[in-house]
């Protein structure tokens, strides 16, 4: 297991953590993915999961959210074990957006983000008056109000993600966590919906992603948390933790990195062995 | 072009020893399969409501007309009943056996079996159909409808199943035979409730039968299969392509739709006509197919001879069985197959011997 | 989208470039309404629920009208008369004691069919799917068509004792357990459960047609008559099985509905949002293949109901997946229609089960096209 570098406080970040995970091992039958990791999210930030192909990020968001039971350790969500609690009440403080959802076909808009109520509804209380304010809300967060009544499936990648983010809205919980919320998405829809992101971050919201393309990540998230192999390799603000021989540890990749000419943040610059003119 | 050496840990090509020893092990499965069926086909000679010993049954098959009462009688029995029982047993088993890994290989279904076709049903309409309007009572006249029905709903499902984008999609090819299978079952019934001769030998054809069929029929079915047999081999290649993706093999230089059309035609033929002759016998070819996965793997090079020959063992051990179990009359081999397998093939899955597809 | 402005977007614009201009009030769709009680509350889909109370006036029409045809023909007014308790006591005789039973099994197990469709191609999210896994109609055929064909004293023992339905709900739902607990070997696999399924389904139908080859010519047209989906000679005790099985299940899958409607939104979304949806799946799962099994007992396999009513409800009511109360109404709608028209329309009587497959079939030729030429 690799040697946890120094971890870094996170600049303007509040030092309450919601949500964090204890010692937790987790696999898929016999194989083991994640051994004894310890990680806990900072809330009020975006915390971003890297990692190469294989290291577990996805799992270990998967675990943050109970979707897979930990074979040891706890999952802790506002200091109780997630385990424990009923699932409906994790929904109420959790959104969780998986990978590539799919909507039936023919589905609306809004009745899509209305499913995003469930959480706060039940057998006798189907549609209340809160539901239906809360759902308008939600659509205007993401600026779809005006795609109510359009199937889902008809949309751009760029707007059902959008969709998609403000059904978890809907849930009225302020911890999000996205899995690759952009990996299907062309760049510029890509952009689109991490700026949308860091809109609900600015409003209050703690929120975690899984992001496979790295620039995007040094620039969205405050918190980066770089796994390698079913643990962590380092955990911190993008300029204190990348730097180019963790790229080099983590991914196997040779990599210049520099000052993103548009932002604050490193930009990452790989090198292979065409095209490139080394200085 | 420089090749980079990615180390140790580099893919490396099986050892040609490994090959050697996959190869010679599934010849020496195959050798022991053809030996079994010959046992088998020696035991079907000679077991049955009377039994024969061996030198009977070599006399049987070989000795020249003489006066003697007994011989003469064994000779009839060896030759007109039991030889082309054996032979319509171990022809239809194979053709089966063939048709069921085929349908499997190209509908990517591990549960699709000959009769997704619609080829049962569309047999059986056409012999109730043909009695109740032509009033047949031998085998013979309505076998030839009986394959026509088959091929014919074969074509249809096929028909359907390769329309705009479902084309060649193995779940619009389920959706479609099942649909065509379950309306000609039930227009069946319409006519057989109607015409009292047609539901009699409905109930009968059901049952699945080697017995009573002539060489008459057994020929010309046997020619049948044998043209299956041909198209399926050459098709044999292309499957083990597609089952990696039809992108993939086209690629690789695969006909889709010409191959698909090929393999569909041997299925139909092949299943076609078995039924035709046997009446439906289900359940063997989805029970052989698997069977034959599991000792050769999803080479369907190797996977479709063991399955023929799988399936001509199978059926002829159940026939044997047929004659014994109720002795002096039989079991229909149909039912036994299903009753047999079954139990059989259901212990083998307990037992996770067979992984999806 | 080309010509898209680079700048970071959001939502001010929109997907053809122009602007919004923030709350126009007046132009955003309308919520979805809602019916409101105090704290109770539900969603209100117009369009939905006048679709579905059509649907089940057109159902109880031809529930009357059939009630109304046979030897001795009664008039609709009197069929209506006789039901609100009014009639004349040779109608209510004619009604109660020989039509009723029928029309009854006729709607109640279109009901079932159309409810199990709903549930199962809901919950596989496949139309092809079928309630039918666990061998129960095999099963429950080999039952019926060993009562109907093999006498002497235990079978018709049986029969007079508790109605060759509830045998035949016994012989599939044992069935039913067979495969379940053959193919459990350390939880279930539904691969392995699948093949079991198929196994012991071919065991019966063999036991079936050994049987139907062996028995008397006479009795051989009422079973297959029977395997082909038949209300023929349907008496209180058969139907009384029938409709209680339906209600009991109907009310459990009411109780877990609401749980129901996030799965089709995929498992991890689903669990996101609060449903257990291993539970949830399993207890629907369940009530599907339980009420495909009460409607085999008590009108053979009738084909294609199951496949076509949710299908077709879906269209009619426009939602984008099957819906469970509109499918139980459809599959009432066509199993009593179709039981009215092998009555009258056909020269000879014949099993509702052809019809509905005469029907069913050129409808999955169609919804096959459709799909494939879009």
């Amino acid at each position: 297991m690799g040697a946890q570098h120094t971890v870094t406080e996170v600049a303007a970040a509040v030092d309450a953590t919601r949500l964090a995970a204890d010692g937790v091992s987790v696999g898929y039958g016999a194989r083991t993915v994640i051994e004894d990791l310890d990680v806990a999210i900072p809330s009020g930030v975006v915390t971003t999961i890297i990692g190469p192909n294989g290291c577990g990020k996805s799992t270990l968001l998967r675990t943050l959210s109970r979707l897979l039971k930990p074979t040891r350790g706890t999952v802790v969500l506002d200091g109780d074990d997630i385990g424990r609690l009923r699932t409906r009440d994790v929904a109420k403080k959790l959104g969780l957006l998986p990978q590539a959802p799919v909507a039936p076909e023919g589905l609306t808009v809004a009745d899509l983000v209305a499913r995003g109520r469930h959480p706060h509804q039940s057998w006798l209380r189907q549609w209340s008056s809160d539901d239906a304010a809360v759902v308008e809300r939600a659509l205007a967060m993401t600026g779809v109000s005006d795609l109510g009544d359009r199937p889902v499936d008809s949309l751009s990648g760029g707007q059902r993600q959008r969709v998609w983010i403000s059904m978890t809205l809907a849930q009225g919980t302020d911890l999000l966590l996205l899995d690759e919320p952009t990996t299907y998405l062309d760049l510029a829809h890509a952009i689109d919906v991490l700026d949308l992101v860091d809109d609900l971050h600015e409003s209050g919201c703690t929120v975690v992603m899984v992001l496979h393309d790295l620039n995007l990540a040094t620039r969205y998230s405050d918190n980066l948390v770089v796994m390698k192999e079913g643990s962590i390799l380092a955990q911190g603000h993008p300029r204190d933790v990348i730097t180019a021989e963790l790229l080099h540890e983590a991914f196997g990749l040779r990599a210049m990195v520099i000052d993103d000419p548009v932002g604050d943040r490193p930009l990452i610059v790989p090198i292979g062995r065409a095209h490139v003119q080394l200085p | 072009m420089t090749y980079v050496h990615m180390g140790t840990t580099a893919l490396e090509r099986p050892t040609s020893r490994g090959t050697t020893q996959a190869r010679r092990r599934r010849v020496v499965g195959l050798s022991t399969l053809v030996v079994l069926l010959v046992i088998a086909g020696a035991v079907s000679l000679a077991v049955g409501a009377r039994a024969l010993s061996p030198a009977d049954v070599w006399h049987g098959l070989f000795a020249a007309p003489d006066s003697d009462q007994r011989l003469t009688e064994i000779r009839l029995i060896v030759q007109t009943v039991r030889v082309p029982r054996t032979v319509l047993a171990i022809v239809a088993g194979i053709a089966l056996g063939v048709g069921g890994a085929l349908i499997q290989g190209y509908t990517r279904n591990p549960i699709a079996d000959t009769g997704l076709l619609g080829v049962n049903t569309g047999a059986s309409f056409a012999v109730v159909a043909a009695i109740a309007l032509f009033g047949f009572d031998d085998p013979f006249q309505y076998v030839w409808f009986a394959f026509l029905g088959a091929a014919a709903a074969g074509v249809v499902v096929f028909g359907l199943a390769s329309i705009g984008r479902g084309a060649g999609n193995p779940l619009t090819l389920a959706l479609a035979g099942q649909g065509v299978a379950v309306f000609l079952a039930a227009m069946t019934t319409a006519v057989a409730l109607g015409d009292k001769e047609s539901l009699n030998a409905l109930r009968f054809w059901n049952a699945g039968s080697v017995a009573g069929v002539g060489f008459d029929v057994i020929w010309p079915v046997t020619g049948f299969i044998v043209v299956g047999l041909v198209l399926a081999v050459t098709t044999l290649p292309a499957i083990n392509l597609l089952n990696l993706g039809d992108d993939v093999a086209r690629g690789l230089g695969v006909n889709i739709a010409l191959s698909r059309t090929v393999g569909i035609a041997a299925i139909t033929l092949l299943a076609g006509a078995a039924t035709a002759a046997c009446g439906p016998i289900a359940f063997l070819g989805l029970m052989v197919a698997h069977v034959a996965r599991y000792l050769t793997g999803p080479d369907y090079r190797w996977l479709v001879p063991y399955a023929g020959l799988l399936g001509a063992v199978i059926l002829l051990a159940c026939d044997i069985v047929g004659r014994l179990v109720v002795r002096p009359s039989e079991l229909d081999v149909g039912v036994l197959v299903a009753l047999l397998g079954a139990p059989f093939f259901a212990v083998l899955v307990w037992r996770g011997k067979f992984k999806s597809a | 989208m080309s010509g898209k402005d680079l700048r970071p977007s959001g939502p001010d614009i929109q997907p053809d470039g122009a602007e919004v201009r923030p709350n126009r009030q007046d132009t955003r769709p309308a919520m979805t309404p809602g019916v409101r009680l105090g704290t109770v509350s539900f969603v209100w889909r117009p369009w939905n629920v006048l679709i579905t109370v059509l649907l089940a006036a057109a159902a109880f029409l031809v529930f009357c009208l059939s009630i109304g045809i046979g030897d001795f023909p009664i008039g609709l007014d009197q069929v209506l008369a006789t039901l609100l308790g009014r009639g004349e006591q040779v109608d209510e005789f004619v009604i109660m004691d020989l039509r009723m039973p029928r029309a009854l099994a006729g709607l109640v197990v279109g009901i079932a069919l159309g409810v199990s469709g709903a549930i199962t191609q809901s919950v596989a999210r496949n139309p092809l799917a079928s309630p039918d896994i666990l061998g129960i109609t095999g099963g429950a055929s080999a039952v019926a068509v060993f009562l109907v064909t093999v006498s002497g004293g235990t079978a018709a023992a049986v029969v007079n004792a508790v109605g060759l339905s509830a045998a035949a709900l016994a012989g599939g739902l044992g069935t039913g357990l067979l495969v379940y607990f053959l193919a459990w070997r350390r939880g279930i696999d539904g691969f392995r459960l699948i093949l079991i399924g198929i196994s012991v389904s071919a065991v019966m139908e063999a036991i079936t047609t050994w049987l139907l080859a062996t028995a008397d010519i006479r009795d051989v047209a009422r079973a297959q008559a029977w395997l082909v989906g038949s209300l023929d000679g349907r008496s209180w005790d058969e139907v009384r099985v029938a409709i209680w099985g339906t209600l009991v299940l109907l009310v459990v899958v009411g109780g877990v509905s609401f749980q129901f409607k996030p799965l089709h939104l995929g498992d991890d979304v689903a669990a996101g949002l609060g449903v257990r949806y291993t539970r949830v799946r399993a207890v629907l799962l369940l009530c599907a293949v339980l009420l495909a099994g009460v409607a085999v007992s008590a009108a053979g396999p009738v084909p294609f109901v199951a496949l076509v009513a949710p299908q077709v409800a879906m269209r009619l009511v426009r939602c984008p997946t099957p819906p469970i109360v509109a499918s139980g109404v459809v599959g009432a709608l066509l199993l009593i229609g179709a039981d009215l028209v092998a009555r009258t329309a056909l020269p000879i009587g014949l099993p509702v089960g052809v019809v509905t497959a005469a029907i069913g079939g050129p409808f999955l030729v169609y919804l096959l096209v459709r799909a494939n030429l879009r």
